[in-house]
């Protein structure tokens, strides 16, 4: 923060958080260290939801059988953001998108690679109509989010 | 019939940067609204404020450290920490109970003192499933602008012609952060930031500290002679995930029909006479036109082509510069409602609408790319 003409107080915050992943989540995440990208299916609408919850927000009834789902789908939309974030374990500029991936019924968000990523006018023609999409993943994987590097295009 | 609730008085703080601290802002919008009122401390029912602990205030339990500047001494005093347009809804509420006749209803934002919106919004994310993704308010108005654009066929140009507008509009606020004359090139060529955003048609980063004075009918006549009647407030939730969410239309009609059947509201174009909103992102002005039914979906850039909602326009939308001209994250629902109040009194001063004001809508929204949203109708 810049300086100021009047007399401040600086003052800045370290707090450490745990936060419990639950059982459906874990699930999920040993999915992806096994490579594996897993939704369920609510079995009130039939819907598949990925990544996997514990309940359907529409019917709000526990979710059902789980599904592994397809690793491929079609480009939704897409952002490109130059600002770091707190945290950040990956590169700047950053390119993130909602993925509908095939044979689920909603979008799943995830960062996209695998082209040139450093020019916004080289993403969005590389990007433009319809995009297909497929998971690359990391050699070695955690159980995290990052376990799939980013989706490249697939055609 | 329902007992009635009225605003009888407003205070607004200037959105640009205050050496002044937190509590004595406070305390000079509340005394601003009981010395405007002619009442004292002692004569307020009940305390509902809007605010927001560390992230965006860095003092925990807020509301405990600023009861005593928010005249709540001997009071209840609650808080809501969401969109701030509910704290008015809260209030009106207690007043309809008929166990207080008069509600000080409060935003409180100081946005110059803490860290970046983009930093604190990142933390609004599940710290399972997006935040390793670096997901935040910009970044989801980026994937939901370029969602819109496609679906609807709205432009570029048309989103930048916002940002002309509301920060022209700006110039006639003195209250304002953000203002200019500005040409949409000049827009579409500032600084992309999560394209397709650019940088003049995001919000800044302000200060807002807002005080409104409700009263039931009776005292509301005896406290004033322009009273603003409530008439309607409604809300909708989207789901957390965006996407499992419908990113091109959202849940804003759900909120308008709710706020519109309780207002008795049949054609919101003819029968809201000034509208300020909640478009920290130019687009989304265009978008809630369509969810508050101004216009047809996907009809948004049309409707704004169409000069309706200039300030000399048959429905002006954000005559204050909207949240594009001061943007105080936590305060900013309040702060629509605090100008529609004083359009509708004829108080507006320099951005006071060309047309008669005899009914105004404020809009709320919080959480990424429009998850809540809140819409209030108050009257002459």
């Amino acid at each position: 923060m810049p300086d100021k003409h009047f007399h401040t107080k600086k003052h800045d915050v370290w707090l450490p958080y745990r936060f419990s992943a639950g059982p459906v989540f874990e699930r999920f995440f040993e999915g992806l260290k096994a490579g594996k990208i897993l939704g369920n299916r609510c079995p009130r609408c039939e819907r598949v939801l990925v990544p996997a919850r514990t309940f359907c927000p529409r019917c709000y009834v526990d979710m059902g059988q789980w599904v592994e789902v397809s690793q491929e789908g079609r480009l939704v939309t897409w952002t490109m953001s130059t600002e770091p974030f707190f945290g950040m374990r990956t590169d700047l500029p950053y390119v993130a998108g909602l993925i509908h991936l095939d044979g689920t019924n909603c979008n799943f968000m995830h960062l996209l690679g695998g082209f040139e990523t450093m020019d916004i006018e080289a993403v969005r023609e590389r990007l433009k109509g319809s995009v297909r999409v497929r998971a690359v993943w990391r050699e070695e994987r955690e159980g995290d989010m990052l376990d799939i590097k980013y989706f490249e295009p697939a055609d | 019939m329902m007992r009635r609730v009225a605003i009888v008085e407003v205070a607004l703080s200037p959105a640009g940067e205050s050496a002044d601290n937190y509590l004595d802002q406070v305390y000079r919008v509340c005394r601003e609204v009981l010395d405007k009122a002619g009442i004292t401390r002692e004569d307020v029912g009940t305390v509902v404020s809007a605010s927001s602990d560390v992230f965006h205030g860095g003092v925990s339990c807020a509301n405990a450290y600023y009861w005593d500047s928010g005249a709540a001494f001997l009071k209840n005093g609650t808080r809501q920490d969401g969109e701030s347009l509910l704290a008015f809804s809260y209030a009106v509420m207690r007043i309809l109970t008929g166990h207080y006749d008069t509600a000080l209803v409060l935003g409180l934002c100081k946005g110059s003192e803490n860290p970046d919106n983009d930093m604190i919004t990142h933390f609004f994310t599940d710290p399972f499933y997006q935040r390793p993704l670096g997901l935040n308010e910009t970044v989801a108005a980026g994937l939901q602008m370029r969602a819109y654009l496609e679906h609807s066929g709205t432009t570029e140009e048309q989103c930048a012609r916002v940002v002309v507008k509301n920060l022209g509009n700006a110039l006639r606020n003195p209250n304002a952060h953000r203002k200019g004359r500005l040409d949409v090139d000049t827009v579409l060529r500032s600084p992309k930031v999560m394209d397709p955003l650019k940088e003049l048609e995001c919000a800044p980063k302000s200060e807002g500290f807002v005080a409104l004075l409700l009263a039931s009918e009776d005292k509301a006549k005896k406290l004033t002679k322009r009273p603003v009647w409530f008439r309607g407030f409604g809300s909708s939730m989207d789901f957390f995930y965006l996407g499992d969410r419908d990113m091109g239309s959202g849940v804003l009609a759900q909120a308008a029909k709710r706020a519109y059947d309780m207002a008795g509201i049949r054609d919101p174009v003819k029968e809201i006479h000034v509208a300020e909103v909640t478009e920290p992102y130019a687009f989304q002005e265009l978008l809630w036109y369509e969810g508050l039914g101004f216009c047809g979906p996907g009809e948004g850039g049309k409707f704004l082509d169409t000069g309706a909602t200039a300030p000399e326009g048959s429905l002006p939308v954000n005559p204050s510069g909207g949240v594009l001209a001061a943007n105080p994250y936590v305060s900013r629902g309040l702060c629509r409602l605090a100008e529609v109040t004083l359009q509708i009194r004829g108080q507006a001063g320099e951005r006071q609408v060309d047309r008669e004001v005899e009914t105004g809508l404020a809009h709320g929204t919080h959480g990424f790319a429009g998850q809540f949203h809140a819409v209030a109708v108050v009257g002459a």
